[in-house]
Parts: C-alpha cells; sequence; structure tokens
C-alpha cells in the first residue's frame, strides 16, 4: 500500500491527538478521580415509598460532616422539592424513581444523573457557590417532563 | 425509465415523504421551544411529534434512503443484476408496511414514547410490531447485497470489491451487528410487555441493548454518506481518489470499532460500573482515528480535482472547484459540518465531559450536525445526482438546488451553535417550553432559542426547496435522450488485482463479533446476576 509522506504525518498527527485525548481523560479519571455516576445498587420500585433507603427522604448530616439527600424522581416531581445543603461540603445525592426514567440535573453544576426504577442513582459534588439552583427532570417522562423541576438552596457555610 | 430503477426509486420516495413530514413538525418544534405560541400548541402534540420527527428522520428517511442508495451501487458498481429482485420487493413492503403500523399508532397519540422508545415507557404494541417489521425489511435489503456480491466474486475470484461496494458491504456487516440488540430488546422484551404477556421490564437492560444498537446506528448513516464522499464526489469535482487502500482500511476499521461504544450513551446510567463505561470511552476515542483519515482523503482528493482543472497555489484551487453543482456545493457544506460536529462528539463522548452536556439541548445540538446535516445534506445532494440518473430526466428549478444546500449550512449553524449554547446553559433536550416559571436560569435561555427557532425556520425553508426539485424534476423534468451513466470515481494509483487483508470481510466480522461479546456480554451477564425488580408500564401520555 502506497502511503504519502504528508499522509503519514496526518496519520501520526491524528494518533497523537487521540492518544492525549485519552490520556487527559485517564488523568483526571484516576489523578482527579472525574467518574460519572455509575452506582451498582437496585431496589423494587413498587416498595419505594417502604423501603428504609427512601422511607424518609430529605437532608441529613452525618458525623463526619458530609451530607446526604435522599430524593424520589417521580411523574412529574422531586420529593422533597426544595433541597437545603451548606456549601463546601461533600453532598452525596441518592434518588430512585418509583415509575418512569427520570434525569436528576442541577442547572450551572456538575450534578446530572438519569435515574431508573429499579436502580439507586448516587452522585456526589461538593457546591462552592451559595445560592439557588433549579433542578430539572431531562429525560423525557410524559407529558408533564418540562414541568418537572425542584430547587436547590446551597447555603454558606455558618 | 428503466424497470431496475424502480425498485431504488420506490425506496427514495418513502424517504422523501419521511422527510418532509418530519421537516413540518420540525419547525413547529424549534418554535415551541423558543414559547412561540402557535395556534393548537400543546404538550400532548409537541411530545407526539418529536416521536414522529425522530423516527421519520432517525429511522425511515434514513434506513430507506439507504437501502435504495444501496441497490443503486450494487447494480452499478458490479455492472451486473441484483440476485434476489423478488426479496428486495417483499422487504421494501414489509419495511414499508411497518413504518405505516408505526406511524399510524404515533399520530392516533398512542405512542408518544420519542424514538428511542425506553421502558417502562409504554407504546401501543403496533409501534414495536411496525419498528420490527421495518428492521426485518432491512435484513432483506441486507440479504440481496450480500447475495449479490458473491455472485459477482464468484464471476470475479481474486478481485477486491469495487470501492463503493466495499463501503456498502460495511454498511451491512454494521448493521446486522446493530440490529441484533435492538431485535433482542424488542422482540424479547418489549412485545410481550406491551401485549400483557409478560409483566415487566428492567429498563436498564433495555437501555443497554437500545444503545448497542443506537450507535452502531449513527455508523449505518454515515458509512454510505463516506462512499458518496470517497467514490463519487472526487468524480463530480473532476479528480480521482487519492488513496483507494486508506478508504479501504477506513470501512474495516468502522466494521471492527462500531458496536463496542455503545455506554457512552449511558454515562449518567446507574447499575453499570465505571470501568466498563471506560473501557467503552476508549474504543470511542479509537473509532475518532478512521474518521481523521477521511478528512485526510477527501480534502486531497478534492485537491487533486482542483488542480486537474488548472488551479494554482496554496489555495488556488478551491475557487476551480465545481460550486455551481448541487452535489458538490451539498456534500462539501455536509463535511464541512461534520467538522463541527466531530468537536462536540468528542465533548460528549468525554467520560468526564459527558456530565455537563447529557440530556441537554447541546446533544440535540451536536446530532443535527452530525445526523441532520452531515449525513442528511449529503443525500439531498445525492438526490440531485441520481435522479437524474435513475429517471432520466433533467433537475428542475436548478436555482432552488443550488441555494437550497446553503440555506440548509447557515439555518443548521443558526440552529445548531444556538442548541449548543443553551445546553451549556443547562437547558434539557425534549422540553415542550423550557419556561420553568420564570426560573434565572431559563430565562438565560430564551435569547438562544429564539436563534434555534430562526434556524428552524430557515432549514425548513430549505427542506421545502429540496422536495420541490425531487418532486418537480418527477414530474415536469425535461426528458433525456441520453442521460448521464452513474460512475464513480478512479483512484490516482491502480486498484492492486488482488484482495488483501482489507478486503476480508468475513475475518474482521469474527473480530468485530469478539469484540461485541467482551464489551456487551461480560458487563450484561454483571447486570443480569443483580437483583433485579422489573417495571410495569407507564403511559402518561
Ligand atoms: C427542517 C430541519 C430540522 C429542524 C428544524 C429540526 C428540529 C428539531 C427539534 C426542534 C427537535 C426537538 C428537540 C427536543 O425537543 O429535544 C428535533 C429532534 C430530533 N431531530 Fe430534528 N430537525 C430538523 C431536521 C432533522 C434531520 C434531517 C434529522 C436526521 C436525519 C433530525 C433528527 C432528529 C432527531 C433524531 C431528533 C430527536 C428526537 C428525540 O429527542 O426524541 N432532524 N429536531
Ligand atoms: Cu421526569
Ligand atoms: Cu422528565
Amino acid at each position: 500500500m502506497k502511503v504519502y509522506l504528508y499522509e503519514k504525518i496526518w496519520m501520526w498527527g491524528s494518533a497523537l491527538l487521540i492518544v492525549a485525548f485519552l490520556g487527559s481523560l485517564l488523568a483526571t479519571t484516576f489523578g482527579l478521580g472525574i467518574r460519572p455516576p455509575s452506582h451498582v445498587e437496585t431496589i423494587d420500585p413498587k416498595a419505594v415509598r417502604t423501603d428504609p433507603r427512601f422511607a424518609a427522604s430529605g437532608v441529613t448530616v452525618r458525623p463526619d460532616g458530609s451530607v446526604r439527600v435522599v430524593a424520589l424522581a417521580q411523574i412529574w416531581a422531586f420529593v422533597p422539592n426544595e433541597i437545603r445543603v451548606p456549601a463546601g461540603r461533600p453532598v452525596t445525592f441518592r434518588v430512585t424513581s418509583p415509575d418512569v426514567l427520570h434525569g436528576f440535573q442541577i442547572v450551572g453544576t456538575n450534578v446530572n444523573a438519569m435515574v431508573a426504577p429499579g436502580y439507586v442513582s448516587q452522585v456526589t459534588t461538593t457546591f462552592h457557590r451559595p445560592g439557588e439552583y433549579l433542578i430539572v427532570c431531562n429525560e423525557y417522562c410524559g407529558l408533564g417532563h418540562h414541568v418537572m423541576a425542584g430547587k436547590l438552596i446551597v447555603e454558606a457555610a455558618p | 425509465m428503466n424497470r431496475a430503477q424502480r425498485l431504488p426509486l420506490a425506496h427514495l420516495w418513502v424517504a422523501f415523504a419521511a422527510f418532509g413530514l418530519a421537516s413540518l413538525m420540525a419547525v413547529m418544534q424549534a418554535m415551541s421551544r423558543a414559547e412561540v405560541q402557535l395556534p393548537a400548541r400543546t404538550a400532548a402534540i409537541y411530545y407526539l411529534s418529536v416521536t414522529a420527527h425522530g423516527v421519520l428522520t432517525a429511522l425511515v428517511f434514513t434506513t430507506f434512503f439507504i437501502m435504495g442508495f444501496g441497490y443503486v451501487i450494487a447494480r452499478t458498481a458490479l455492472r451486473r443484476p441484483l440476485v434476489g429482485e423478488g426479496v428486495a420487493w417483499a422487504s421494501f413492503w414489509i419495511a414499508l408496511i411497518g413504518t405505516l403500523l408505526a406511524t399510524l399508532v404515533i399520530v392516533l397519540g398512542k405512542a408518544s414514547v420519542l424514538y428511542t422508545f425506553y421502558p417502562p415507557l409504554q407504546a401501543h404494541p403496533g409501534f414495536y410490531i411496525g419498528a420490527a417489521l421495518l428492521v426485518i425489511g432491512s435484513w432483506g435489503w441486507c440479504w440481496v447485497m450480500v447475495r449479490t456480491y458473491r455472485a459477482w466474486r464468484r464471476d470475479n475470484s481474486g478481485a477486491p470489491a469495487p470501492l463503493a461496494m466495499h463501503g456498502l458491504l460495511a454498511t451491512v456487516i454494521v448493521w446486522i451487528l446493530a440490529t441484533i440488540g435492538v431485535a433482542i430488546e424488542v422482540v424479547v422484551l418489549l412485545i410481550p410487555w406491551s401485549l400483557g404477556i409478560t409483566k415487566t421490564v428492567d429498563p436498564i437492560l433495555a437501555r443497554a441493548l437500545f444503545w448497542w444498537f443506537g450507535h452502531p446506528l449513527v455508523y449505518f448513516w454515515l458509512l454510505p454518506a463516506y462512499v458518496a464522499w470517497y467514490t463519487i464526489l472526487p468524480r463530480e469535482a473532476g479528480g480521482k481518489l487519492f488513496s483507494d487502500p486508506l478508504a479501504r482500511v477506513v470501512f474495516v476499521l468502522f466494521i471492527v470499532l462500531s458496536t463496542p461504544v455503545g455506554f457512552h450513551h449511558q454515562f449518567m446510567d446507574p447499575g453499570i460500573p465505571a470501568g466498563w463505561k471506560l473501557f467503552h470511552t476508549v474504543n470511542t476515542f479509537a473509532i475518532l482515528f478512521p474518521s481523521f483519515l477521511t478528512a485526510f482523503t477527501v480534502i486531497a482528493s478534492l485537491e487533486v480535482a482542483g488542480r486537474m482543472r488548472g488551479g494554482r497555489g496554496l489555495f488556488g484551487w478551491l475557487g476551480k472547484l465545481p460550486w455551481g453543482e448541487p452535489l458538490f456545493t451539498s456534500v462539501v457544506l455536509a463535511m464541512t459540518i461534520f467538522a463541527v460536529g466531530g468537536f462536540s462528539g468528542a465533548v460528549n463522548a468525554g467520560y468526564g465531559m459527558n456530565a455537563m452536556v447529557h440530556n441537554t439541548a447541546w446533544v440535540q445540538g451536536h446530532f443535527h450536525l452530525t445526523v441532520g446535516s452531515a449525513v442528511a445534506l449529503t443525500f439531498m445532494g445525492l438526490t440531485y445526482w441520481l435522479l437524474p440518473r435513475l429517471l432520466g430526466r433533467e433537475l428542475k428549478f436548478p436555482a432552488f438546488a443550488q441555494v437550497q444546500p446553503w440555506l440548509w449550512f447557515v439555518g443548521m449553524m443558526f440552529f445548531a451553535v444556538a442548541n449548543h449554547v443553551t445546553g451549556l446553559l443547562g437547558m434539557p433536550r425534549r422540553v415542550y417550553d423550557p419556561a420553568y416559571f420564570g426560573a434565572a436560569a431559563a430565562r438565560a435561555w430564551a435569547p438562544w432559542t429564539a436563534v434555534s427557532a430562526a434556524g428552524g425556520v430557515i432549514l425548513f425553508v430549505s427542506a421545502m426547496s429540496f422536495l420541490l426539485v425531487a418532486v418537480g424534476t418527477a414530474l415536469w423534468g425535461k426528458r433525456m435522450a441520453s442521460p448521464p451513466e452513474i460512475a464513480y470515481a478512479e483512484p490516482l494509483e491502480p486498484v492492486p488485482p488482488r484482495r488483501s487483508l482489507w478486503d476480508r470481510f468475513g475475518l474482521w466480522t469474527v473480530l468485530a463479533v469478539l469484540l461485541v461479546l467482551i464489551a456487551y456480554g461480560l458487563p450484561l451477564f454483571g447486570l443480569l446476576r443483580l437483583e433485579r425488580f422489573g417495571s410495569p408500564g407507564f403511559k402518561p401520555f
């Protein structure tokens, strides 16, 4: 196969670019621990409201100072609808659905997760800027999909 | 019109009808997202419309166009009649009946589940059965393509397939690998569930099977466009194909790599371990390589053409290219848009970056650049090239055919740039109205959704111009005594007379299957071993 010099340069250049992309991706994965939410835990969607893991939704502060938020995404609301968390501390959201697929996206942050019935989604982040954030459902879930929204209030640390 | 042309033409007309209907829905959607209060605007109609638009463009327009184009290539590149015309017609009717059934159910409002139909949203069984028939029809097409190639190979032992056919065979193999996933999803999980025979479905398992199909689907659209870029564009530009052997390598790499990448659509999903998502990510970046090679070969071929036409200097050859030819303009603009779409795609595939854009309007911007332009605009250009050759008529309204690709380009720039921006600002995709009760974040989207709507109107005008030319040519185009022939670009260096490693489809298919078994077999096995709870169906539409 005849390959011209310019073609060779281009091929090596492309390969290098791809390696650079992957390299930076692996560096942030293993160096900074940036991974997509990939929690593996199942739950019976018909029993979420009685399951001890989700029976009481809301915010709890754990002894080590980290914050845990338990929420339901359901047709067409988030429960609780308003979530208050402190700034500057790791917050772990645990979300599931009793009905169809939903999304859990906090606009203006890196929180974005699919919520599927039968599974528990878990995502951890730290909010640095106090203020009010919009939570939206970003996976189509029926006629009320566009009104499925909530509010996150990040309070300045005391 | 010669009888043999009826088969591809029948496919093309179904594709154009689907495209026309989908464009009409699309402007309405673009306006709805900008909160333009059209008459009869309701959420129910919006989601019905997005379902129809997605199905008609992503599944019907593309599949029918590719099947028709494939038959043209098999017959003209191999210079022999198709093997199994009867099967081809039967497949056409099966696919058409499936399409009509699914469309009817959607229009009746019984299947507003979007073209991704994720359970536990549950459509009327007619939707899933219609989709299955469309796929079964396309398998008939695969059978005819492969049989025709084998018959040709018996008479040309040892010779490599003409490049156009090589690319189409790669398309066929990618499609077969892809549709296994969706066939399992639809036939094993969804049809029995929608008929009430089974009670529940696991939504994450269903999503994994869908995206096993959903990503190679993208290459099923793209490879025929690449065939046009490699084998038709250089000749119409007045030049030669820069490298035939490298093009073969490109198509083979797509066979191997296009399926084991689907988890990059499920980065945000629970239930799938991060390690497997990373494995699919590495494959995803690897598959950028053949597209980079394509960029080089195609641009080099255009330079060859420009210089053969007397162009001089570093960039002087650009001006010598046939910018007045509708095929040329459409394809070159399609390729330009694809370069932009490739970059936003690399962001989507970024394992860590995906969280910023997943399910936002960014994604909608991205795929309108790729399938909605790189592929669709190439197909429109091909139509301007094919119709005179198949119908034996001159193109009617050629001025429209010249302006239409530019309108698409401009409209798409408005539309796609605006959607990328609103996506970064956090606006979700697939929403009827993004007002969110006046939330501050949502107010920031409004100027951009207006730009996107303006782009939608320009795109609609472009789509209608395209249809005007196509229908006008069929009805009123002047008959030609001797229509131009369907011929493919010659390579700069003669093609070697013997098949090489890169022509061994069987071998590469085995490798591809092994990769699929690793990339899907192992994680799905892990998923099936969890204590899983299925979901009953919901119809909140
Ligand atoms: C007239 C030109 C077009 C316009 C104005 C347009 C506009 C739109 C809009 C506004 C949406 C809905 C977005 C949402 O709610 O998330 C959409 C969805 C979509 N479009 Fe287009 N589009 C056009 C052409 C195309 C073409 C040519 C293709 C592919 C060949 C295409 C493929 C899709 C797909 C696959 C969806 C996704 C549906 C879903 O999210 O379920 N569109 N389009
Ligand atoms: Cu929702
Ligand atoms: Cu939703």
